[in-house]
């Protein structure tokens, strides 16, 4: 398939690359985890095949043949072949057919899968752009227009289908409106802030800056200021920590965010709750919940349950049609 | 023993946890680390175990239950942690200090009270010894700087920075493998090829290897 226009970064992500951070690499991959294996249970393919990540609209794309394609993550106004697309969908394209993503009026990331997966080569365990490398993916950068991807082929189902979105059946309780709360596990420097700034931490709204993206958000808030200056020694993190640099101002690591630091870290955003983050707006606000590591292991079997009912319902789903 | 004798183990979330070692920046204590990340990544659940300055992140595979058995784990690992002497190779890397990329020599030689010269040759004169990776892919951390040339890390990080920079963070001294964020301060730049994931193993440099740099030129 080819990319007529593009709009920002997109690029080409599956889970991501775990087990390479001793040579620097980090994990890269979906900002929104859940989306990723939505649109892959949709297609039948294995969870981990490597989809389009798009934060940014408009975009466009010409399909070279026939094949099944889901779309998931965030609320599009999409069409393919002017015929207008739901959220969280699956569908059916006919070589020559172009798909146009109009708007995003919900979330920050959508994710395009195709029946059998985006066929880029698997670069150290992954299909993930390295972007700081600038490896896998589709040659290590963002899409741009002109580039013909290559998908796998794939026997799937070709069925229109719809699912529930994840943040209607997972949607956490007490969020106003453009407010993310999200749920964190704390860390290593806690206590290093005073019991008053602690309490501005739990408290305060965090505006996501426009200086948020793939790295890291980097947030606006209250002052957060140590009892005395840290300086650690470097260490390893990863995405989910959060991190108070000198100026105050917390940064939230994320998919393609450095696999070591040393700045003082307060707390970590759960694994159940950072696709909420990848799908954040730039202006939005966050709130921070504190959670016993139990509690968030807890809030993973959560996540897992809902993807596990994602597959029976595609299976059922299937399995009646075959009978028909 | 007292207290602050015993390592800190801290959490990173549910898919990471932060041992830290207590004691100096120096090599002897990174030898045990090396030694206890060699065991613990043969542990079940861990995915990696990743050594960081005179610490180590494990990474789970499964996130464990309780953490009990682990915490304990760790601690007498590294009771019984002998130093383990990695053999390494000796890289000679020319730097240009100061200039465009090199911008904050003239900082650092200002925070520190000494002259740049000073801070050229201070810097140049350790062989270094690569103590882990991290950062990005192939980025080394190494050991042995001078503590007169300590600047402490920006307030607020850059989010460009050049590849091949040569930068002071804190105590720390390193090269960056690739163009990208940083809230180190760069003092010089070298040209050298530190990662390539289409090698055997991606990375040029492991810990255990020493760096020597080599005043190639310095700009004013």
């Amino acid at each position: 398939m080819e990319i007529l226009s593009v709009t920002g970064p997109a690029s080409i992500q599956d889970l991501g690359r775990f087990d390479q951070y001793r040579f620097g690499v980090g994990t890269s991959g979906a900002m929104d985890e859940v989306a990723l294996r939505a649109g892959n249970i949709l297609l039948g393919n294995d969870e981990n095949a490597a989809a389009i990540e798009i934060p940014m609209m408009p975009f466009k794309l010409r399909f070279g043949r026939d094949m099944a394609f889901a779309l998931t993550g965030a609320g599009v106004e999409a069409e393919i072949a002017g015929r207008p697309i739901p959220p969280w969908w699956r569908s059916h394209a006919r070589a020559g057919d172009v798909l146009t993503i109009k708007a995003m009026s919900r979330g920050a990331r959508l994710y395009l899968a195709v029946g059998g997966g985006i066929d880029v080569p698997m670069i150290l365990g992954s299909r993930s752009t390295q972007f700081r490398g600038e490896f896998g993916g589709w040659h290590g950068r963002p899409l741009q227009a002109g580039d013909t991807l290559p998908c796998a082929s794939s026997t799937a189902a070709i069925d229109e289908l719809g699912i529930e979105p994840a943040d209607i059946t997972l949607a956490r309780p007490d969020a106003a409106a453009d407010q993310t709360i999200v749920r964190v596990v704390i860390a290593g420097e806690y206590d290093a802030f005073d019991a008053a700034t602690q309490a501005l931490f739990w408290s305060g709204r965090w505006k996501i800056t426009p200086q948020s993206n793939r790295y890291g958000y980097r947030l606006q808030g209250p002052d957060m200021k140590p009892k005395a200056p840290v300086e650690k020694r470097s260490h390893g993190i990863v995405p989910g920590v959060i991190q108070i640099p000198p100026n105050g101002q917390p940064i939230i690591q994320m998919r393609d965010a450095q696999t070591s630091g040393g700045y003082p870290k307060i707390a970590t955003v759960i694994r159940a709750d950072l696709w909420r983050v990848g799908q954040a707006r730039l202006g939005s606000e966050l709130r921070f919940e504190q959670t016993a590591y139990t509690d968030a292991l807890a809030a993973e079997a959560e996540m897992s349950t809902y993807l596990d009912r994602l597959r029976t319902n595609v299976r059922l789903v299937e399995e009646l049609r075959a009978c028909r | 023993m007292t207290v602050t004798d015993r390592p800190r183990i801290s959490l990173l979330g549910t898919s990471a946890l932060l041992f830290e070692a207590p004691g100096a920046f120096d090599l002897p204590h990174q030898r045990r680390i090396w030694a206890l990340a060699a065991t613990a990544s043969k542990w079940p659940g861990i995915r990696e175990a990743i050594p960081g300055i005179t610490n180590m992140m494990l990474t789970f595979e499964t996130p464990p239950r309780e953490l009990d058995t682990l915490i304990a784990a760790l601690n007498d690992g590294w009771d019984a942690a002998e130093g383990l002497a990695i053999g390494g190779r000796e890289i000679r890397l020319p730097v240009t200090y100061g200039g465009e990329v090199g911008s904050q020599l003239q900082s650092v030689a200002e925070h520190c009270n000494l002259s740049i010269d000073d801070v050229v040759a201070i810097h140049a004169a350790p062989l270094y010894t690569v103590f882990a990776l991290g950062s990005h892919p192939g980025y080394c951390y190494l050991g042995g700087m001078d503590p007169r040339i300590t600047m402490p890390r920006r307030q607020t990080p850059l989010q460009r920075s050049a590849g091949g920079s040569v930068s002071i963070g804190g105590s720390q001294t390193g090269v960056s493998a690739s163009p990208g964020p940083s809230g180190w301060h760069a003092i010089g730049h070298t040209n050298w090829t530190f990662f390539d994931p289409t090698w055997p193993a991606p990375a040029a440099l492991a810990p255990g290897d020493t760096i020597r740099f080599e005043i190639e030129r310095v700009i004013r």
